[in-house]
């Protein structure tokens, strides 16, 4: 008896790790979050740990998508402190949004059409583009057409990596799991650039331990559409959402926010920001 | 869905799954070998060494040795495991450290199921090697190895199995084995069930004949007594 109770013990404490790791940061239990967000309260994803779009500190969120997200809650008649915060890691970010775990999410999501199956896009708030980070005192990287014999570092799987194996056959390339993991490697010269969506390149550039030790090449040779990721077929809402965009683009609200989260690094948005969104369909 | 996936060699990518299990399975049975002798060595330094290796490593998450082993042996020292000029130099260094780390950490598995395979033997074994004048390296590998191996098969087997999905581990280095082909295609398609069942149904085949492989041989092969 009593060792059928702790092998169920055991056993409710494997699942309680398994749905941890599956589901990071997600309100807690399975409650489906119809507790919490009872008073007109939004769910929005983000990233937790990209510097300069999405990052958490303590109980502190900072970032470019963090200031998007609150500025469009605040559209929809939701204030800072009903926001609940979600990690939307890449690959899970269809699922929160398809389960309703989340309401909507800001997290360098681009707008592909292999996704816009499965979600709809408000947007874009935002024009990325893949570019390089390279030591501040290399002066060979000038562009991706500089590239050849070089060695790249970017997160396995990403779009910015399949990319560089496409395009660039003389590069060498080294996946880690995050960028982050890439930094140390650039710094020591294992590496000689790390490659990705630029405002991710200037979030780093930008970090205090980092600072004047990186420089972004800025001849971005992508284009990547961030847009606010919700439910498939949410009209109203995606409508309502675009125009909050539109709104804080005209407000100026939207300069002020890129200013303060990217700025640091010296940080130029390219060409087309800020983008017209497009009309929800 | 499957129309998605032809778009992918997924072969290629369990052929890499494959090597990785192969060349780190061999690399963890021979240090395994080694520590679980000197876990039974008559030796107290060698003992402990052992035991502390056991206790380190076994402890340590894998990931952790993985991603070290490279960023941080292999890229910060640079301490390199193939010709830092050649053309490939990043993705072989992944690959073979990945090999080193994951054959690191599962050889304090296969220790202690050698160790387990050790108490399999009767002490009158080796008490009677060492009677007729064998010395302890003798007796250790005419009598008590050949006895413990065929005692800890089963447990060897699991450890291979387990060996064979921690191989996705080494994606975190950017090693192109199943699941880092996976991580691609979920960033491309967006992630679906079909994805994961398409992975997990790979690696059901390739660990389920393993592990039906070793029940049939512990079977066989055990010391009847």
């Amino acid at each position: 008896m009593k060792a059928r109770r702790l092998g169920a013990v055991a056993a409710a404490a494997t699942l309680a790790l398994t749905l941890a790791a599956c589901g990071s940061g997600q309100p807690s239990g399975g409650s489906g979050g119809t507790g919490g967000g009872g008073g007109g309260g939004l769910k929005i994803g983000i990233k937790f740990d990209q510097p300069g779009m999405g990052l958490k500190k303590g109980n502190e969120y900072s970032g470019f998508d963090v200031e998007v997200a609150k500025y469009v809650a605040k559209e929809l008649g939701t204030s800072e402190d009903n926001i609940t915060w979600v990690q939307a890691p890449s690959a899970q970010r269809e699922t929160l949004i398809q389960t309703g775990q989340v309401d909507f999410v800001v997290a360098t999501y681009s707008i592909t059409d292999a996704r816009k199956e499965k979600v709809s896009f408000a947007g874009p708030y935002f024009i990325a583009g893949q570019d390089l980070l390279v030591r501040a005192d290399d002066a060979t990287i000038t562009g991706p057409d500089a590239l050849d014999g070089k060695k790249l570092c970017s997160v396995t799987g990403s779009t910015s990596a399949q990319k560089v194996k496409k395009q660039y056959p003389g590069v060498q390339l080294q996946e880690f799991g995050t960028y982050s993991e890439c930094l140390p490697a650039l710094q020591t010269g294992g590496v000689d650039a790390l490659t990705t969506d630029d405002t991710i390149l200037a979030g780093y550039a930008a970090q205090e331990q980092y600072k004047g030790k990186f420089k972004v090449v800025g001849k971005p040779f992508s284009k990547e559409n961030y847009g606010i990721g919700l439910k498939k077929g949410d009209t109203a809402q995606c409508t309502k959402i675009t125009d909050a965009i539109k709104k804080m683009i005209s407000d100026g609200s939207w300069q002020k926010a890129l200013d303060a989260n990217l700025g640091p690094a010296g940080y130029k948005p390219g060409a087309g920001n800020p983008p017209t969104p497009d009309a929800c369909s | 869905m499957f129309d998605v996936l032809e778009k992918y060699d997924i072969l290629a990518a369990f052929w890499m799954t494959i090597k990785l299990t192969f060349f780190s399975a061999i690399g963890a049975l021979v240090i395994g070998t080694v520590l679980a002798i000197m876990r039974v060595s008559p030796v107290a330094v060698l003992r402990r060494l052992g035991a502390f290796y056991v206790n380190v490593v076994r402890n340590t998450p894998l990931t952790l040795i993985v991603f070290f082993s490279l960023a941080g042996v292999g890229i910060v020292l640079q301490i390199n495991l193939v010709d830092p000029n050649s053309a490939t130099s990043l993705r072989d260094n992944a690959i073979r450290w990945a090999m080193v780390a994951l054959a690191v950490y599962h050889a304090a598995f296969v220790c202690e199921a050698l160790r387990s395979g050790f108490n399999t033997v009767p002490l009158g074994q080796a008490e009677a090697a060492r009677s007729i004048g064998l010395t302890f390296g003798q007796s250790l590998r005419e009598v008590i190895l050949p006895q413990a191996f065929r005692g800890a098969i089963a447990p060897l087997g699991s450890v291979l199995i387990a060996l064979t999905k921690n191989t996705t581990v080494a994606s975190v280095i950017g090693v192109a084995e199943a699941s880092a082909l996976m991580k691609v295609i979920i960033e491309n398609e967006t992630a679906s069930v079909a994805v994961f069942l398409v992975f997990a149904l790979g690696f059901v085949i390739l660990t389920l004949p393993v592990g039906l492989l070793f029940t049939s041989l512990s079977r066989r092969l055990a010391v009847k007594r």
